[in-house]
C-alpha cells in the first residue's frame, strides 16, 4: 500500500502508484487529481476522503466540489469506485458492515460524518436514485406519499395530494399514471419504475439527488426519456450521477470525474473531458482502449 | 431355510451379479480399446446385471412373505372337519391349532386339532423351503439372462435409468397411499359413527360425555356426542397460544433479521430453534407441574377462582413451543425482502425502524400470514401439552381460567385402553380425527396458497 501525502493545496499525492495487473500498457501514474477539482459554488464539498472495507481501501483521498445547480458525472471502469464514493455522500454505506469512512465531507458547510450528525435528515437532504429501479410493493400514490408523510412535511391529504401530484409531474410520469395511482408500483414498466423512484426522491424536496447508474437496467427509450429529466430538474437540484454510459455522461453533464483503481484522476468540464482530456488514463478509458 | 438366510443369499447373488456385470464390461471395453466403444459406463452394466437378479425375487420374496400367511390359514381351515360358521369361532380354532403347532398347548389336545397341526407345521415348512428356492431360481436365472444379454451395444444406462424412475415413482405413490388411506379409514369409521350418532348433534350438540353404558341400569351414563365444547376448547387454546407465540416469535424474527449482528444471530437463531426440539411431553410436565399451579395462585390472590388444570395454562406453554416456528419461518420471510427496497427507503431518510415498520413488514406479511397459518394448524393438532395442563373436563365455557379439552385430547382419551369397535364412542374419536385432518388441510391448503401469492410479488 502507498503512503499518501498532503500537499498545501490539499491535493493527493500517491508516492508511488500501483496500477497492477497492466490494465494499460503506458506506465501512467495517478499522483493527484488533475484538472478542476473544486468550483466555488461547491454544495457538496468532499476532502481527502478514504473508504474502507474492513482491511481493504476502496477510494484513494478523493476530493471533490459539486457544485450547486450542476450535473457532474462519475465514470470509470468497474470496481473502481464510483458507487462506494456516490454512496458516501448520503451515508448509505452505513449500513454496510465493516465499511468506514475517512475525510472531510459537507453539505452546504454542515458536516456529513460526525458523531453529532443525525442521518435521517442528512437523507432527507441528500435523495437517491438507484441502479434498479426499487418502488415499494405499495401503490404508486403511497409510493410517493412515503416520504413526505415520514417526514411530516404534509399532514393534510390535500397538501399531500399536491406533493404527489407535483412530483409525479415532475418526474415525467403524471400523465402515465393519473388514473391508476392506487395501483402497485410494481406494476408500471421499467423505465415507470425509474420514474416513480425519481419522483418518491423529489417529494421530500431534497437539495441534492445521488443517481448510481439509473439507466443501467432500462431500454433506450426509457434512458432517453430519464436524461430529459435530469436535465430539467438540474434547475432545481445538485446532481451527481454515476455513469457506465460516456454517451450519457457527455449528454447530461456539466462536470464530469474519471475514477480509476480508488483513486479520482481528474475531473474537467465534460467537454473537456471529452474533447481534450488531461490524463492519459482519462484518455485511454474514454478511447475506448479499456474500461 | 430362515428368511434373513435368505435375504443375506440373495444379496450375496446380487453382489456378484454386479460384480461379473462390472468386470465382463470392463473386459469387453479392453478389447475394444477403450471405454468409449461401450454403449455405458462399465458400472451401468453391473447395476443392469443387478437389478435383473435382485429386483424380481426380491419382490417375489415380499409378496411371499405377505400372502403366505393368509393362504396357509386357509388350507389348514379347509382340512378341518367340521370348522365352525363364524369368523371369531375360526380365528378361535386357529389359533389353537397354531399354538398346538408351536407346542405352547396346555391340557390335552383332541386327535382332530392334533391332525391339524401337524398339517400347518408341513405346511409351513414346504413354504419356507419353496419360497427360498423359487427366489433363488429366480435370482441366478435371471441375473444369468441379464449377463447372456450383455454386448458393448447394449444400452444399459438407459434401462437402468428407467428401474431408477420407477423405484421413485413407486416411492412417491407410497407416501401418498398413506394419506389416501388414512383418510379413506378414518372417513368408513367416522361414517359407521354417524349411523348411531346424527352429523347435526354431533356438530351442533353443546354437551360432551362420552360414556356409554353397558348395563341398562347404570347411572348417568347415556352417552352426548355434541362437539361443540371440544371445538370451542380448542379454539381457545389455540387462541392463547397464537396470542403468545405471534407478537414474540414476529418481534424475535424482526430483531434476528434487522437488528443483530452476524455473530449474534449466529447464535441467536439455533437457540431460538432448540425450542422446536424439546419434546412435547416434557413441555406438558412444565404446563401441569409448573405454570398452572402458578396461574391459578396468581388467581387466587387476585381473588379469581381458577382451576388447577387450566386453559391458560396450556395456552402459554404452548404458545412458548410455538415461538420458534413463527419465529423461523418469519425470519426467513423478512430476510427474503429485497437489500434494495430497504436502500430505497433509508435513502429518503426513513430511521430504521420506519424502513421495517412501514417497508419491509408489509412487504413480508403475506409470506408472514403464511407462517403463522401453519403454526396454527401446529397449535390445533398439538396433544400432549393440553392433555397434562389443560385437564379433561369438556366445559362449554370462555373463562380462561378454567379447565377445557380439546379434540386431540379427546381422541386420545377415547383410544386409550380397551376398546370395542362398535361402540359410538370409541367411533367418536374417528368422527373427531376427521375434523381436525379437515380444518388443518384447509388451514394448510390457505397457508400454501398465501405464500405461493407472496412469491409472485417479487422478480
Amino acid at each position: 500500500m502507498s503512503t499518501m501525502t498532503l500537499d498545501a493545496a490539499g491535493r493527493t499525492e500517491a508516492a508511488q502508484s500501483e496500477l497492477t495487473g497492466g490494465q494499460i500498457a503506458a506506465s501512467a501514474e495517478v499522483r493527484k487529481t488533475v484538472g478542476k477539482p473544486f468550483c466555488d459554488t461547491a454544495k457538496l464539498r468532499m476532502r481527502n476522503v478514504n473508504v474502507f472495507y474492513g482491511e481493504a481501501q476502496a477510494i484513494h483521498s478523493v476530493s471533490l466540489d459539486i457544485g450547486r445547480n450542476q450535473v457532474v458525472a462519475m465514470i470509470g471502469p468497474s470496481g473502481c469506485g464510483k458507487s462506494t464514493f456516490l454512496r458516501c455522500l448520503n451515508r448509505m454505506n452505513d449500513t454496510i458492515e465493516g465499511c468506514r469512512v475517512e475525510g472531510e465531507l459537507s453539505l452546504d458547510g454542515d458536516p456529513i460524518y460526525g458523531p453529532k450528525v443525525d442521518v435521517v435528515p442528512l437523507r432527507a437532504r441528500v435523495g437517491m436514485v438507484f441502479q434498479k429501479p426499487n418502488p415499494f410493493p405499495k401503490s404508486i400514490y403511497e409510493n410517493v406519499a412515503y416520504g413526505p408523510k415520514i417526514h411530516g412535511i404534509a399532514s393534510r391529504r390535500a397538501d399531500l395530494d399536491e406533493i404527489v401530484e407535483s412530483s409525479l409531474r415532475r418526474a415525467g410520469l403524471w400523465n402515465e399514471v393519473k388514473d391508476r395511482l392506487d395501483k402497485p408500483g410494481t406494476g408500471l414498466s421499467g423505465g415507470q419504475q425509474q420514474r416513480l423512484c425519481i419522483a418518491r426522491a423529489i417529494a421530500v424536496s431534497p437539495e441534492v439527488i445521488l443517481m448510481d447508474e439509473p439507466c443501467s437496467a432500462l431500454d433506450p427509450i426509457a434512458t432517453a426519456r430519464i436524461e430529459e429529466l435530469i436535465d430539467e430538474l438540474r434547475e432545481n437540484y445538485t446532481i451527481a450521477i454515476v455513469t457506465h454510459s460516456m454517451q450519457q455522461a457527455a449528454r447530461v453533464s456539466q462536470r464530469t470525474a474519471y475514477f480509476h483503481l480508488g483513486r479520482l484522476v481528474e475531473v474537467n468540464d465534460t467537454e473537456t473531458v471529452f474533447t481534450n482530456p488531461e490524463h492519459e488514463l482519462t484518455e485511454a478509458y474514454i478511447t475506448g482502449r479499456f474500461g | 431355510m430362515q428368511t434373513p438366510t435368505l435375504f443375506a443369499l440373495l444379496l450375496l447373488l446380487i453382489l456378484v451379479a454386479y460384480g461379473t456385470g462390472f468386470s465382463r464390461a470392463l473386459s469387453a471395453a479392453r478389447s475394444l480399446g477403450g471405454l468409449r466403444n461401450l454403449a455405458s459406463l462399465p458400472s451401468y452394466y453391473g447395476i443392469f446385471a443387478a437389478l435383473w437378479c435382485g429386483l424380481p425375487a426380491l419382490i417375489l420374496l415380499g409378496a411371499w412373505l405377505i400372502f403366505d400367511d393368509a393362504i396357509i390359514r386357509a388350507m389348514v381351515l379347509n382340512s378341518v372337519a367340521d370348522k365352525p360358521e363364524t369368523i371369531s369361532g375360526q380365528n378361535l380354532l386357529y389359533a389353537q391349532i397354531q399354538n398346538l403347532a408351536a407346542g405352547h398347548m396346555l391340557g390335552e389336545a383332541t386327535p382332530r386339532l392334533q391332525e391339524a397341526a401337524d398339517h400347518l407345521s408341513q405346511l409351513r415348512s414346504s413354504s419356507n423351503n419353496m419360497q427360498a428356492f423359487m427366489s433363488l431360481i429366480l435370482a441366478v436365472g435371471l441375473g444369468a439372462f441379464a449377463l447372456l444379454r450383455f454386448s458393448p451395444q447394449l444400452r444399459a444406462r438407459e434401462k437402468v435409468e428407467k428401474v431408477l424412475r420407477a423405484i421413485l415413482i413407486a416411492c412417491a405413490c407410497a407416501a401418498i397411499f398413506t394419506t389416501v388411506g388414512i383418510l379413506f379409514s378414518v372417513l368408513f369409521e367416522s361414517l359407521r359413527f354417524f349411523q348411531s350418532v346424527p352429523v347435526t348433534e354431533f356438530l351442533f350438540g353443546l354437551h360432551w360425555s362420552p360414556q356409554m353404558a353397558l348395563r341398562a341400569d347404570q347411572v348417568g351414563s347415556s352417552g352426548a356426542f355434541g362437539a361443540v365444547p371440544l371445538f370451542t376448547g380448542t379454539l381457545m387454546v389455540s387462541a392463547i397460544a397464537m396470542f403468545v407465540a405471534v407478537p414474540i416469535g414476529l418481534m424475535a424474527a424482526i430483531y434476528l433479521a434487522e437488528y443483530a449482528s452476524k455473530r449474534v444471530r449466529a447464535v441467536a437463531k439455533p437457540i431460538l430453534e432448540i425450542l422446536a426440539g424439546v419434546p412435547t411431553v416434557v413441555y406438558g410436565f412444565f404446563a401441569a407441574l409448573t405454570v398452572a399451579p402458578f396461574i391459578r395462585d396468581l388467581a387466587t390472590s387476585v381473588g379469581l377462582e381458577a382451576s388447577s388444570e387450566s386453559a391458560l395454562a396450556a395456552g402459554l406453554v404452548m404458545g412458548i413451543m410455538i415461538i420458534p416456528f413463527v419465529s423461523s419461518l418469519s425470519d426467513d420471510v423478512i430476510n427474503a425482502v429485497p437489500q434494495s427496497l430497504r436502500d430505497g427507503a433509508l435513502g429518503l431518510g426513513s430511521t430504521h425502524s420506519e424502513t421495517v415498520r412501514k417497508v419491509v413488514i408489509p412487504a413480508a406479511l403475506p409470506g408472514i400470514v403464511g407462517g403463522v397459518l401453519l403454526a396454527v394448524s401446529r397449535a390445533i393438532g398439538e396433544t400432549m401439552i393440553v392433555v397434562m395442563a389443560a385437564g379433561l373436563a369438556a366445559n362449554l365455557t370462555a373463562n380462561p381460567l378454567e379447565s377445557v379439552t380439546t379434540v386431540t385430547v379427546q381422541i386420545v382419551t377415547l383410544l386409550v385402553g380397551d376398546q370395542e369397535f362398535d361402540s359410538p364412542k370409541t367411533l367418536a374419536a374417528f368422527a373427531l380425527g376427521l375434523m381436525l385432518f379437515v380444518t388443518t388441510l384447509v388451514l394448510n391448503f390457505i397457508a400454501l396458497h398465501v405464500v405461493k401469492k407472496y412469491r409472485e410479488q417479487y422478480d
